[in-house]
Formats: structure tokens, sequence, C-alpha cells
């Protein structure tokens, strides 16, 4: 029945078999003794390429390679939640149980438990008629989410043979569908989704709403909307997965799907261990229960790091059709285009810039397409926001992958060399990052926080980029022979570098901040601009603003002030009245 | 299984061409011999129907289309490894070459290694102290880290990398002020019962004769030489071996790490050669270079080697890896310094301008980072105040290099009162936090004390990375009792 041919040629994950045996395009393939699982990702009347989303070392010619007939895809079921796997979806805690240490080959494991029993309660009777992608039943996944279970896609009908609720696994029949033809068709929990084709939705929303996430430059400064694209691009040690950790740990999505992809196997353990004991503000459950990670740590395949995003995307758009705010972190996507860029060079592909193959901005866009927010067939609305980091190579922004991004994305979060070390964190540069969002999200800032929100933040921005200009002449001058209103320019930017924009993440209050308190921060610093502004006007030199040390203690309000407690900011309000009238008082 | 293939089909610099084989596997050792004497080893790197494209270890010289018998074994590069081999030097594939003998394997094992499940792995917490204070300090080395020194030709790593080695102890338990257990050089009797369970590992590719015997030397007079396995790949041995030398020393690592239940140091010099190894193998295979003429698997391959170092949950044993890299015309944005600074946890960078400046070490604290670090230290690990000093401390020194651009343009004397201090502190902080002498064992209480006493040098407005309430501690300190702190 399945079709199969045999080993010709074997180069590193890139396995040939001479001629046509009958393999589609993408299907998923058993390949040599070991049964690896493979891709065919070339047909030629004369050749199949296949690549081996495992180690190939010991392979060899004449090995069967035996069809699936299915393009490789991934399980969707309960389950998923509060779970590690890694780039094909197999799970690390049962690949562990066959090897308590390391990750053995060929290691053949089911992606969610068959066994397990889920409380299930259905939404459907028999008679109802239903479309595809419909949901019929919830089960609690974990305390934090209720996973719907929904038809596929291409299933339409009148339900039939619907199981009273109670205890079932992903593998029960829960009804039968019977379509127009008469045909009954049996529908479990489970859905097989191909990982390189999107799930099918109703249409698009504009983005609308931000994903807030408790960071101040970020949320402030730079927001990135629900259904959105962002970059987060930087060097080495300039914070990309710090940042990342950040989002998934304290943003307002309902999911976090985290892809590591290439990266190091410490930071899976930490978010793993950080993630389990870390209780989302929200739900009051632990961030866990909200969470998937998927690792495909630096030295795990290279062919399944290149499927790994797909994987991840896939179960996000499934989330997404159950009326979810999924956010996916892809760290990074530069291994991502490496790991598209080795198998060119052994397909010795004809290649583009920097050896990456001419294919990488399309299949980019591709990727980052998948994100948005809609309406899906299930009639609810969900989004799927994507956060991709890029680790340009030598920290340069103008090689391709950066590049390339940029070209897809809205939002675009340049992480700067300089602030991280000065240990400026987030390192995030200002005056290089921006966010196209802006302007849609205005209106529920305008709604949600507060109408002059948007205008302290282009205040904010405007100082910032005045301090900047600024710098440039205190470099070849000091800063010693400028004018008094322009030194002032240049304190209260030092307080929006360090009392805003820098955040710590270690510290309780600081790791996320409510809108309110940003809102609240930004009017504070700007009451004492206006102000202190004021003294300048009457002639007061900057050095007697010191004086005082008002511009320290706004800085410290950050941790000075709680998260829960934002009367403490009239108290501040007071202070820099009394700073003013005092400095009148003793220079009047 | 022992067919015997006499003759090749092509040779073209370390690779042969092998036609007519059957059988032959990915990845799988191959057996030479050569004229009917030299044995060489080689590794299939391709393999067609009844083509094999062989990479061989100890280069191609004296090999003719004719003269050459090849055998399958059937097996990938296996390394025999056994405790006895601390003590030894063997070379870069794992053969013993002190002439004393030959070594009894308690098991083969795949020089390959396989990736360590992240479920598997513990997240490392417990710091090492290396008595170094702008390590301990600024950029703490945690067990279980993979922390390379980024060099240049001409500076003092292999120094830096033996001091640690010597000095490397398990941290100062908090409120104790002696030592905890000691590494192997460590002369304090304290090392006597943990001291049997750390060991080095010290894999060379590629370097100069003269550094192996450094090493060797200073390993023999801090007494360590017995906990110690070296795998040398000297700058005049075949160049594949290279590729091999750090996954043989892996190898044994792990298996020291993970079923003998050890401390492994593991110290990889130069990986720089590893790297240009890889070029020139690639480029003798025709692929296409990506950058600077490396293979696009370049990142792939240096992960292999540097993900082989953690702690497993529930084991006893730990790898830690210092690799030392040269970087090529001191330029950290050269595909391998680059590419190691995204799989490492952190760098330490070495900077001529100090080593200039007599300053031993030469550590460059700004671009040099630990990434476990923020995990290792404060209250129960190290102090409280750590992470704000060393906060502090780097954004001082960053502060120092803006008053010293401005100064070498308007002149010093031009500058405000506030960036003279930072020119004062800039110095003091060479000289005094950064530099120290080659013996000096600080503890870290020491490190964070010179670390206050040099930021009292500041105004304490300036200080704004630094907890209110520690601020406040601390920074009095000196202005009441006027004690010079850790004296």
């Amino acid at each position: 029945m399945a079709k199969s041919g045999v080993i010709y040629g074997i180069n590193g994950p890139i396995v040939t078999i001479l001629g046509d045996v009958g393999f589609q395009m993408h299907e998923m393939v058993h390949v040599g003794a070991q049964k690896l699982v493979g891709e065919v990702i070339a047909l030629a009347s004369g050749k199949t390429t296949v690549q081996v989303y495992e180690e190939t070392a010991g392979m060899r010619p004449g090995e069967p390679v035996v069809g699936t007939g299915a393009p490789i895809s991934v399980t969707l079921a309960p389950g998923i939640l509060n779970n590690i796997f890694d780039g094909i979806e197999r799970p690390l805690s049962s690949l562990k149980e066959i090897n308590p240490i390391y990750i053995e080959r060929g290691a053949a494991v089911d992606a969610l438990d068959h066994s397990k029993k889920w409380e299930t309660h259905l939404t459907v009777k028999n008679g109802d008629s239903l479309f595809g992608g419909a949901i019929i039943a919830m089960v609690p996944e974990t305390p934090a989410v209720t996973h719907k279970i929904m038809l596929p896609p291409d299933a339409e009908g009148v339900v039939c043979d619907a199981v009273p609720d109670g205890e079932y696994t992903i593998d029960d029949t829960l009804l039968q569908i019977k379509g127009r033809d008469g045909k009954l068709r049996p529908i479990t929990m489970t859905q097989k989704w191909p990982i390189r084709e999107a799930r099918p939705i109703s249409k698009r929303f504009p983005a609308t709403v931000p994903l807030v996430t408790g960071q101040r430059i970020l949320d402030t400064l730079f927001p990135l909307a629900k259904g959105g694209t962002a970059a987060v691009p930087g060097g080495f040690g300039t914070g990309k997965t710090m940042t990342q950790h950040q989002i998934a740990k304290w943003s307002d999505a309902d999911i976090i799907i985290y892809i590591g992809c290439g990266e190091r196997g410490n930071e899976m353990t930490q978010v793993l261990e950080e993630f389990t004991e870390l209780i989302d503000p929200k739900s009051g459950n632990p961030l866990m229960d909200r969470t998937t990670l998927i690792a495909n740590t630096s030295n795990m395949p290279v062919a399944a790091r290149e499927a790994s995003l797909y994987s991840g995307l896939t179960l996000a758009e499934y989330y997404r059709d159950m009326g979810y705010d999924v956010a996916i972190m892809a760290d990074s996507t530069s291994r991502w285009a490496e790991a598209l860029r080795e198998i060119s060079g052994r397909l010795e592909e004809m290649p583009a810039e920097e050896g990456f193959p001419a294919y990488l901005a399309s299949r980019l866009s591709a990727f980052y397409e998948r994100s948005g927010m809609t309406q899906n067939l299930s009639g609810t609305e969900g989004s799927i926001t994507i956060i991709g980091a890029v680790s340009p190579q030598g920290g340069d922004f103008s090689e391709p992958v950066t590049q390339n991004t940029k070209r897809f994305v809205r939002c675009f979060w340049g992480l700067d060399k300089n602030l991280a070390y000065a240990r400026h964190y987030p390192a995030i540069q200002w005056m290089t990052s921006y966010s196209e969002y802006l302007q849609d999200l205005a209106p529920w800032y305008t709604k949600q926080v507060d109408p002059k929100f948007v205008d302290y933040r282009n205040r904010l921005v405007y100082l910032l980029t005045q301090e900047s200009s600024l710098m440039e002449i205190v470099k070849l001058i000091g800063g010693d022979v400028l004018p008094d209103d322009q030194k002032l320019v240049l304190e209260i930017a030092k307080v929006i570098r360090l009392g805003f924009l820098q955040q710590n993440a270690f510290h309780k209050e600081d790791t996320c901040v409510p809108m309110s308190k940003q809102f609240r921060m930004m009017e504070i610093i700007l009451y004492l601009y206006k102000k202190s502004r004021s003294l300048i006007s009457m002639g007061m030199p900057m050095s007697v603003l010191m004086q005082d040390g008002i511009f320290d203690q706004v800085v410290s309000m950050k941790y000075d002030i709680p998260n829960d407690k934002p009367e403490m900011f009239d108290e501040y309000r007071e202070r820099i009245d009394k700073f003013h009238d005092a400095v009148i008082a003793r220079n009047g | 299984m022992a067919i015997e293939y006499l003759g090749l089909s092509a040779i073209n610099g370390p690779l042969v061409v092998l036609e007519g084989v059957e059988n032959a596997a990915f990845d799988e050792i191959v057996e030479m011999i050569v004229d009917g004497n030299r044995r060489q080893l080689g590794r299939v790197i391709e393999v067609y129907k009844d083509k094999a494209v062989i990479q061989v270890f100890g280069g191609t010289e004296g090999m003719a289309l004719r003269n050459t018998h090849t055998r399958l074994t059937g097996r990938p590069l296996e390394l025999g490894v056994s405790v006895e081999m601390l003590g030894r030097t063997l070379n870069g594939i794992g053969a013993p070459i002190d002439g004393l003998g030959d070594i009894d394997p308690e098991k083969f094992l795949d020089v390959n290694g396989k990736p360590l499940n992240p479920v598997s792995r513990e997240y490392p917490r417990n710091y090492i102290r290396t008595g170094i204070s702008a390590i301990d300090g600024l950029t703490t080395l945690i067990r279980g880290q993979k922390l390379p020194i980024f060099s240049g030709n001409g500076l003092p790593h292999d120094q830096l990398a033996a001091q640690i080695v010597q000095q490397a102890s398990l941290g100062d338990a908090p409120g104790a002020s002696d030592d905890g257990a000691t590494g192997p050089g460590g002369e304090d009797s304290g090392g006597a019962d943990d001291g049997a369970s750390f060991a080095i590992v010290f894999a060379a590719m590629g370097v100069k004769h003269d550094v192996a015997d450094f090493f060797r030397r200073t390993f023999e007079e801090s007494g360590a030489l017995s906990h110690v396995a070296m795998f040398l790949n000297l700058a005049n041995d075949p160049v594949v071996e290279r590729l091999i030398t750090p996954k043989v020393a892996l190898t044994l690592a792990e298996y020291l790490a993970f079923e003998k239940g050890m401390h492994i140091l593991v110290i990889l010099t130069d990986m720089t050669s590893f790297a240009e190894a890889m070029r020139e193998i690639s480029s003798s295979k025709g692929e296409i270079p990506s950058r600077k003429g490396f293979p696009g698997y370049l990142y792939s391959e240096l992960a292999t080697v540097y993900e082989r170092a953690g702690i497993v949950r529930g084991l006893p044993g730990s790898v830690t890896q210092i690799p030392i890299l040269t970087m090529p015309n001191d330029d950290i944005t050269h595909p391998i310094p680059d590419l190691t600074g995204y799989i490492t946890e952190g760098q330490i960078v070495l900077d001529r301008a100090l080593h200039g400046q007599s300053v031993y070490p030469p550590i460059s604290v700004l671009p040099s980072l630990s990434r476990l670090m923020k995990d290792g230290i404060g209250k129960g690990f190290t102090r409280e105040d750590h992470q704000d000093v060393a906060n502090q401390l780097f954004s001082s020194y960053a502060k120092v290099g803006e008053a010293r651009a401005l100064a070498s343009v308007i002149g010093e004397d031009e500058l405000s009162d506030v960036d003279k201090k930072y020119l004062a502190f800039g110095l003091a902080f060479e000289q005094r936090f950064v530099g120290q002498d080659p013996l000096e064992n600080r503890t870290i209480f020491q490190t964070l004390d010179i670390g206050w006493e040099l930021l009292r040098m500041l105004p304490k407005s300036e200080l704004d990375r630094i907890d209110t309430k520690l601020l406040d501690a601390h920074y009095a300190e000196a202005d009441t009792a006027q004690t010079p702190p850790g004296a």
C-alpha cells in the first residue's frame, strides 16, 4: 500500500532516492532501518530528495524509505498546553522516558497522551446542523484554559450519535457528522493538520487592540497590536531572549507558544522551570498552564529546526480558531533562516545574499502573514501575534535576515549593544525602533487609558529626540556650555531614560507595570518638566534645580510607588509643587 | 564485514573517494593502510550507492590511488573512556601519546554525542569562585555554564585560563569567611574531599607547542596534573583531526560527569583553529560558502560542541566549559566569535589596550557578560548587593568611556567636575578592580568591597542603579567609619 523507495545517497540531513517512487511534495516519510522522520522536499523524474529530521549517522544506501501518504503534520487535541515538544511535536518528557539524559534517535513517541481521559462537555446535540470548524465540545485542558473541540474545517452536516458528557480520550468518537451525501463521519477530539498549510479563517480584522506586555518601552513607545508582528533584532548579549521571556510572562495573551529555535538548551530549561513556578496574575494559575514550549536547541537536528517554526504556528492557529489571543515567541528566526541556508547549500541551490537561498524573503513573509486578528470558522474572534527574535551576524542590521524581516513586520524593536554594555535594560534603542501600529491603536489608548495618553507619549519621544541631537553637541564641546533650557532637556531625558525606559525584570514591582501606572509616570515626568521649565524661564540656573534631588526621586518612583497604589502619584505632584515653590522662595 | 578495498578513485586534500564499496554507512569510520604499514583513520562524510567520500584524519600525504587498503569498521568514531585517562596525555583522537602504555577502556562511546534533553537539564545556579574580581564580580561563572574567553593573538588568555583552573572553587558560602571546596589546584586543605570529584579535561586544537607545554607545566606546578586529561592536536598535527578533538574531549567529560558524578571543567583552545579546519574541509568538498568562506553549518557545528555542557537533574556531576578563541584581527564581529557568542552563555572579552597598560587580566568588562549570573548571585549565593553593584559598575564604567571621548576633544581641564570624577573612577577601576596579581585569589566579599570603594569616588546622585536601601547602607560606610573595607 505505502509507496517506498531505497536510499541512493546521504549527505548530512539530505537523503536522495534515485527515480520517482510516487511520493508527494512535503510528504512525511520514514527513512532507513531506524525509521527516522523525514520530509520530501524536492521531486524530479530522476531523483527524489528527502530531508531527515534526525541525525543520519550510520545510515546506509540501500535502506528503505517508506511513505506515509500524508504531509508532515501536527496532532491537535487537548494535552498541548503545559507541555514541551521538539520541532516535530514529539513531547520531550516522553523522550526522557526512553533515555533519561539524552535525546535518542528514531524514538517513536506519540505527540499527545492517548490514554488520558478528559472531562468533556458537549455543546451540540443530535440533529444540530453544523458547518466546518464549529465548536462541538468543551474540555478543561488546564485550570487556566478551556479547550474547545472543533469540527475539522472540511466537515459539515448534521450531528448524529452524540455521546453524553463524560470522560473521553482523544481517540474516542464524540459524535458522527452526516454529510450532504448521507455518509457518516466519526468525529473525535483529534485533528491532524499539515504544518506548512495555514488553517482557514472567515475574515481578517484590522489591528485595534494592543498586546499589553507591562513593559513600558513597548506598551507606551512602540506598541504591538494583537494580531500584529514584531521583530526583536540584536547582537548577542543585548537581551533578545530576555525581552521574549518578559513578553511571554506578562503579556495579556491567552495562550503563549514559545519556540526555542536553535537556541540554548539551558534557556528552555529556564523557561520550563520559571513558568512552572510563576503565577499568571490574570488567572492565578502557573504560567505553564497557558504555555507550550517547542524546543529545538542549537545542537538538535537542523532540519527539525526549520520545521519547528511551522509546528508552533499551526498549534497557535488551532488555539486561535477557538477564539483565543495567541502570542508566538520565535527565538530566533535567524537560526531558522540559517537552517534554510544549510539545507539549501546541501541541495546545491544557487545562493543569493550571504549564501541564503533566494526564497528567504518569500518564506519569511509567508511566516509572518500567518499572524492576524481574525474571525474564525467557529464564529469566534481570535488573534495570532508573532514576535520574532532576529540574531544578526555581527550585530549588523544590514544583513539579509534583518532586512527581509523588516519588510514584513510592522513593529521593530531594535536592541542596541551600547545600551546593553551600560546595562540599560531593556536595551531597546528608542531612536531606531518604530511601531506602525501607533495610529491604529490610538483610539484604544484614548478610550481605555486616557485621552492624553498619545499626546504624552509623543512628547516623551520628542524630548528623547531633542536629547539625541543635543548629545551630538555635548560630545564635541561638553555639557557645561549649553544654555539652561537645553540642560533641562538633557536632565528630563535622563529621567525618562532611567526612570521610564529602563525597567528591571528582576524587581517585584517593576517587572510588569499596568498601563495606568505607565500613564501616571509619564504625567509626573512631564509635570516635572513643565514646572522646571517655568523656573528656568524665570532665570534660575539648572544647578539650583538639581539641588533638591527631585529628579532622582522621580527616577526611582518606578520602585517606590507600588503598582496597586496609584494614589501615591498625587503625592509626587505635590512634591514637585513644593520643589517649585521652594526654589522660588530660596532664589526669588 | 571485513572486506578490504584496494585503491582509491580520487584524492583531493584531506578527502578521498572510494568507489565500488558495498554497505558504507554515513558517518562511519574506516581504517586505511597506506603502503602496507601506515595506519590511518577516516570518516565517511558523504555516500552514494557504491561511492563513499572519506575524510582522512591523519592527512593524505604519501597516499596514492593504488597503495591504500581501506576497511569499513561499521561504527561511528568511538572513544574508549576510562577514569584512568585523567593524568594522561592523548592525541587529538584519543590515543595515548605519553608513552605510559595503553588505556584499558571501561566503555566505548560515540564521540558525536547526543543532544541533552532540555527536560532532563537542571538550570545551573551554583557559582564558581575564580578569585578574579572582573569575573566573580561582573561576569560570574556558574557551574554547568559555557563561558568562552574571546581573546586575540598575544593576549594572556592562557594565563587567565590557567589561573581560573587553579583558583576555581565552589564559592564562598554566605557568612562563612573560609573557602568551600577547592579545585584541584587549590593549595587549601579543604580541597581534599571534594577535590577528588573535580577534574579537568583539556583539549588543544591547533595550538603551538609552547602553549600546550605552558598548560602542562602549570598543571604540574599546581599539583593538578593527575586530575587532567590532555587531548593535544598541535599546530603541526593533521587538520582533520582537529574537527574531532573537542568532541573526543567532551565525550570523556560527559562520561566522567554524568556516569562518574564528577565536576568537570573543560578547556578548549583554540576554537578558531577548529572553525578554520572546518572551512578548509568544506572548501575541499566544494560546498557553497556563507560568510568569510565558512560553511553554512558553522553555527550548528559549533553548537554541537558548546551545548555539551550543563547539569542533569538528579545526577551529581556537571560539565563546565571554558572555550578559548582568538578573534582574527581582534574583530568581535568575525563569524567565529560572533556565532560563538550566540551559543554560549556569555563571554569574557580580553582587550589589547588594557593589556598595553599592563593591566592583568586585561578583561574588557563592557562587552563581557555572563548570562547565568543573575540566578547564581545575590542573597543566599554571594551577597545581597552583588547584582546592584555589578550593574552600577557597568553603568558607571560605560560613562567613563563618554567622559574620555569628551576629554580627548576638549581637553581634560575643560571637563565638568562630575566628568573628572568619572575619569578618576575609570582609572582606579581598571587598576584596582580589573587589575590584580596573577597569583591573587580574592574572595567575593573583597571584590564587592573594592567595588564599593570605587563607587564612593562618584557622587551619590550618580549611582542610579543601586536600590536606595543598599545605597544608604553601603555608600555611607566610608563617610562615617573611614575604614577601607576589605583590608
